[in-house]
């Protein structure tokens, strides 16, 4: 995959169980606020007292995305409390301001602007849509604000205040499409997708990285957002033949097109075609219903089955703050990661100021991290592995295949474009 | 429906004086006021409330006046938007800002999707004088077409609602389908100046604030102008009876066609100025449900009232967002508990409460000494009157001359 | 883009293409039904459609769990209980809002749309707050799903039989009331001239309760079906909205053989251009054709003469 990853720093040891989590890895010792003084450490008006720091979040509580969006909030709200616990970040607790972007985007910008110019918080994490996260950037950019946005998306992007804690487009494709013509010998593609910028600008990419390994596309096709009859795309497929059908539907359209899939006929566990995914997360299984996906592989960074000693920690403290019963997907873990990140970065820079945080921030390493170990790359994305993992009944999905290396982020792709 | 201030005021001048005193508040609030109490944010906050208000005004006459309920507005508040959007993305994408880019100096949108040279239809929208034209132009010229294709044909009721719901829908898919063209579902984001005034900063959102206020102001008069003349009576007696209009020789399509354009090209004007505020325009304005929630902010201020409207649109605004910011999760019960009482005990809005209540004061407080028979022409009636139903003999049904 | 295929592909094409077609017609019926009764009786239109067919569906997912739980053995059926239920609740709710609501808005049709539309809102947040943001996973019992293989090209989904059944049962059922019914005789006649209606002695009242709950009832049942087939979440009912006005507008709004063609017609014509041209594309033609049609002929196919 150009361009080739350098080898990745090695991987620190892990602490074994929940004190992985627990434990203040990045700087081992308690931090006591007396030693960073509010004027120093913050030297640009945020909200930053001597006892306490004020960060917001930013996602759809209502709306049509409330349904995707809600774990992206728990995670946050867990890591916060988790770095409370720990003694906060410089010695101050964090609390935060929560809004609700309704899942509209003029109200993301509204309440971004809200957060930074009145509230004056010393970060944001939020937005889940790339809709929301262009609408809001403008305010990040004019007002210097800093924001942490947990979902993979599909690149094209690099901002000075935005640290991307999900995977950008070729991160997650790529690997996954390697796996499927290697493994699978897969020869043809279906590309199917919702219509809007994410999962045609994938497609795009898939594309070009499937015509470049010499295979064919044999099918590309959008639907809006929200369709609910997938029947003729179906009778298509099967007259196509594609080795792969390779879809990013998105949102209510998934359990759709998963269940008139299936009762169409094509049983996903016979892998013929193959489904390969890279839209569905655990938190979508719980609609589409387990048994209607078994068998089809989702191409991510983060399933909830990882087996690892930071996961099981993270997996625990989920449930216990959120009930036994919830699910864990791709951008929730993504979005926990957002207030570590950000602790760490405060914490190297000792300082609350964005412009130092920024400076900060490329370089910082996270081995706590429940997908494992990941790095702050220059263009603010992380270094992570790319997972491929195969849905089950029970909802969760069965890690088969993981990047050796640490993939780059590469958001602006040469020979994708 | 009646309409109160027109049934009730005996004199033939532009302003009856209840309207005088509501327009001289809402002017005192929106110039001296506001500027005066509230921090650029919560400023820039309200010049967006007021956008809409371009909407609900539009509203008033072709659904108040009219009787024609569009759930389709926000059609031409995107439309008008998007012509506005295009102009200020063509100037933020100078070669030079978007070097990065494999084609500099198209939008970023453009070049994401493989667009390799501006289409034609953008061009034009190269020049400010094009697109403040357009701005108005294109969305009445559509409005025209939809007008003429429905009010000639006599689709009216419950059938245009439901069809303008439609187009709001095909417009919607078009403009996410089309992302090459259109910046789909993210719409055009990232405005930032205006001929090199830059517009994003806090100097700039009060002068937009108050540019916006003195359109708003415009398009209230020539509301107002529109209500008083004879077309505006014309209308109103369609509303009511239309057949006995037509059966008077009046060519009804011609006067809808024409109120639903008025409608759109100050929908258009609150779309433009709405880009310029808030720096992007995307196709959530353009759908279903912005469109409804417009109504609503007519409904709430009162269907009849243009000044009522405003008040809609700003109060109805200031509650979304109040609610979201203390309850998120409960704003919606209060925004659908808000359209409930509104139909059912307040179908005139706040322009039924404020004539029912507030504008009788003055009149009942003078009064007070002299006998109570002696009714004054200008207080509008002191008991309060049934609502009338659509097909009920109203005043103002009758005709005026 | 036909040469790459062989006539026997092509014929198991048009052939899926037109089940697929028959599919989305059901769907249309069922979802337009309940709709043509409401509005096209009782000229009210109820925004809050789609979210009456949601309260089916999440009556179905509550049976689904409660079945599953209790009664395992029985979960073969509980798809049957589940749409019993979901009409009576979906009724009894219908019914609640006609008398709380509908009934002071009868003369003012267009204000009928902004309270149900805010009803709308309400019963989200209900969902939400009761169910949680996310969708819910509605198991469907494991003959429901997959399909009947007739050639190996051609495969019969069962759901969608499943659809067809329910839709042809529902539409003869509502047909039955409506037109061999004492209760369809009050309501055509309520719907025709109330005045005169009630000076025979019709309980106008009770009737419209009875209409609006039967209308709302039916939608969901058809919100429970769709639980085979689509999402089942909060804000899923406004998927629905638009498609389902446009059959009953487009139908003619007082006719149901009206709104079973209309159906026909627009699933027909989306399941066809679906196959030739992308979803999106194929969506906005249809909608504008639909738009177009109703332009030149404002009435709807079918129409019912009455004196207004």
């Amino acid at each position: 995959m150009p361009p080739k990853p350098p080898s990745p720093p090695s991987r620190r040891s892990f602490l074994a169980g929940s004190a992985a989590l627990t434990a203040a890895l990045f700087l081992p010792k308690h931090l006591k606020a007396a030693d960073f003084p509010t004027a120093t450490v913050n030297t640009t008006g945020l909200a930053v007292t001597d006892t306490e720091v004020t960060v917001g979040i930013l996602h759809s509580v209502t709306g049509t995305m409330a349904i995707s969006e809600t774990g992206s909030v728990q995670a946050e709200k867990l890591a916060i409390a988790q770095i409370n616990a720990q003694g906060g970040v410089l010695g101050r607790q964090i609390k935060f301001i929560q809004e609700d972007g309704a899942s509209d985007w003029p109200t993301f910008a509204e309440k971004a602007r809200k957060l930074l110019v009145n509230d004056k918080v010393a970060s944001v994490m939020g937005c889940w849509t790339s809709a929301s996260r262009k609408a809001v950037l403008p305010v990040f950019e004019q007002h210097n604000g800093m924001l942490y946005y947990p979902t993979f998306y599909e690149g094209l992007e690099e901002s000075p205040n935005v640290i991307y804690t999900g995977q950008e487009a070729t991160q997650q494709i790529l690997a996954g499409l390697d796996w499927v013509t290697q493994t699978k010998g897969a020869k043809s593609f279906y590309l199917l997708g919702s219509d809007y910028i994410w999962p045609r600008t994938s497609n795009k990419i898939a594309r070009k990285h499937i015509e470049k390994l010499g295979l064919e596309v044999v099918g590309e096709e959008y639907y809006p957002l929200g369709h609910t009859q997938f029947n003729s795309v179906i009778n298509k497929i099967k007259l196509r033949k594609p080795d792969v059908i390779y879809a990013i539907v998105v949102g209510g359209s998934n359990v759709a097109f998963y269940k008139q899939l299936q009762a169409a006929g094509i049983d996903l566990t016979r892998e013929a075609p193959l489904l390969l995914t890279i839209s569905v997360t655990e938190d979508e299984i719980l609609g589409i219903g387990g048994e209607n996906i078994a068998g089809a592989y989702a191409c991510m960074k983060y399933f909830q089955s990882l087996d690892n000693a930071n996961n099981a920690a993270f997996v625990q403290a989920f449930k216990e703050m959120w009930g036994q019963d919830i699910v864990i997907g791709d951008v929730t873990q993504a979005a926990y990661l957002g207030p570590w990140l950000w602790k760490a970065a405060v914490e190297r820079a000792g300082s609350f100021d964005i412009d130092r945080i920024r400076e900060a921030s490329p370089g910082i390493e996270m081995d706590t991290a429940p997908e494992g170990y990941v790095k702050v790359h220059e263009n603010h994305h992380l270094w992570s592995k790319t997972r491929v993992g195969r849905a089950m009944p029970d909802g969760q999905y069965e890690v088969v295949f993981e990047t050796a290396e640490l993939v780059e982020p590469d958001p602006f792709p040469e020979g994708y474009q | 429906m009646r309409d109160t201030t027109l049934a009730a005021s005996p004199t033939r001048g532009f302003l009856t004086r209840t309207e005088l005193a509501g327009a001289a508040i809402l002017a005192i609030l929106i110039f001296l006021v506001l500027p005066a109490i509230l921090d650029p944010f919560r400023l820039n906050l309200y010049g967006k409330y007021l956008t809409y208000a371009f909407v609900a005004v539009g509203l008033v006459l072709c659904w108040g006046a009219g009787g024609i309920l569009s759930l389709g507005q926000g059609v031409f508040f995107g439309l008008g938007g998007y012509c506005m959007a295009m102009f200020l993305k063509l100037e933020a994408s100078t070669p030079e800002a978007t070097a990065i880019q494999s084609t500099p100096g198209i939008p970023d949108f453009m070049d994401w999707n493989q667009v390799t040279a501006l289409p034609w239809w953008w061009e034009p929208f190269h020049s400010l004088t094009f697109t403040l034209v357009a701005v108005v132009a294109v969305p009445v010229a559509f409005a025209f077409v939809i007008g003429m294709a429905m009010f000639r044909r006599r689709v009216g009721g419950v059938y245009f609602s439901i069809i303008t719901q439609a187009i709001a829908a095909i417009l919607t898919i078009l403009i996410i389908g089309q992302q090459g063209y259109t910046g789909g579902v993210n719409g055009i984001t990232d405005l930032r100046t205006l001929k090199g005034w830059d517009i994003r900063t806090d100097d700039a959102k009060e002068v937009l604030y108050l540019v916006n206020g003195v359109l708003l102001f415009a398009c209230l008069g020539i509301a107002q102008f529109i209500r008083r003349s004879k077309a505006g009576r014309l209308l109103i007696a369609m509303r009511d009876r239309e057949d006995r209009v037509r059966f008077s020789g009046y060519d009804v399509a011609a006067f809808k066609i024409f109120v639903f354009c008025v409608g759109a090209a100050f929908a258009a004007i609150g779309g433009a100025m709405f880009t310029l505020q808030v720096g992007f325009m995307s196709p959530s304005f353009v759908g279903i449900v912005p469109s409804i929630e417009m109504v609503i902010f007519c409904a709430v201020g009162g269907r009849h009232s243009i000044l009522g409207a405003v008040w809609g649109a700003l109060l109805v605004n200031l509650a979304k967002t109040g609610f979201s910011e203390s309850f998120p999760e409960l704003w919606q019960f209060g925004l659908g508990g808000l359209f409930i009482a509104v139909v059912l005990f307040f179908p005139e809005g706040l322009a039924g409460l404020w004539n029912r209540h507030v504008a009788p004061l003055p009149a009942r407080l003078r009064r007070r000494p002299v006998p109570p028979q002696v009714p004054s022409p200008a207080a509008a009636p002191k008991k309060p009157m049934p609502p009338a139903s659509p097909a009920g003999t109203s005043p103002a049904a009758a005709p005026a001359e | 883009m036909f040469a790459d295929y062989s006539w026997g592909e092509l014929g198991s094409i048009f052939a899926m293409q037109g089940f697929a077609g028959l599919i989305l017609f059901s769907v249309f019926v069922l979802m337009a039904l309940g709709l043509a009764i409401i509005f096209g009786q009782m000229g009210v239109i109820n925004m809050a459609h789609g979210e009456f067919m949601i309260l089916g569906a999440y009556v179905t997912y509550l049976m689904s769990g409660l079945f599953q739980t209790w009664l395992p053995g029985l979960f073969g059926i509980y798809f049957f209980v589940a749409m019993a239920l979901a009409f009576v609740v979906a009724g009894a709710l219908g019914m609640v809002v006609e008398w709380a609501l509908i009934r002071r808005l009868y003369h003012r049709p267009l204000d009928t749309l902004l309270a149900t539309w805010g009803l709308s809102l309400i019963l989200q947040q209900t969902y939400r707050s009761v169910f949680g943001a996310r969708e819910v996973g509605v198991t469907v019992p494991s003959w429901m799903m997959g399909s009947l293989p007739l050639t190996n090209m051609i495969e019969v989904p069962i759901s969608g039989l499943f659809v067809m059944v329910l839709t042809i049962v529902i539409a003869a059922g509502v047909y039955l009331l409506l037109y061999r019914s004492q209760w369809g005789l009050q309501v055509r006649a309520v719907m025709a001239n109330r005045t005169m209606a009630e000076a025979t002695g019709i309980n106008t009242g009770r009737t419209d309760r009875l209409t609006f709950g039967i209308g709302c009832g039916v939608a969901g049942v058809a919100g429970s079906a769709f639980t085979m087939i689509g999402s089942t979440g909060p804000t899923s009912g406004q998927l629905y909205i638009v498609d389902t006005f446009l059959v009953v507008v487009f139908g003619g709004s007082a006719s149901l053989l009206g709104t079973i063609a209309s159906a026909f017609t627009i699933s027909q014509t989306q399941s066809f251009l679906e196959f030739f041209l992308s979803g999106s594309m194929a969506k906005v033609l249809t909608l504008l054709a639909v738009v177009g049609v109703l332009m030149l002929r404002p009435q709807g196919l079918f129409t019912l003469k009455l004196r207004k």
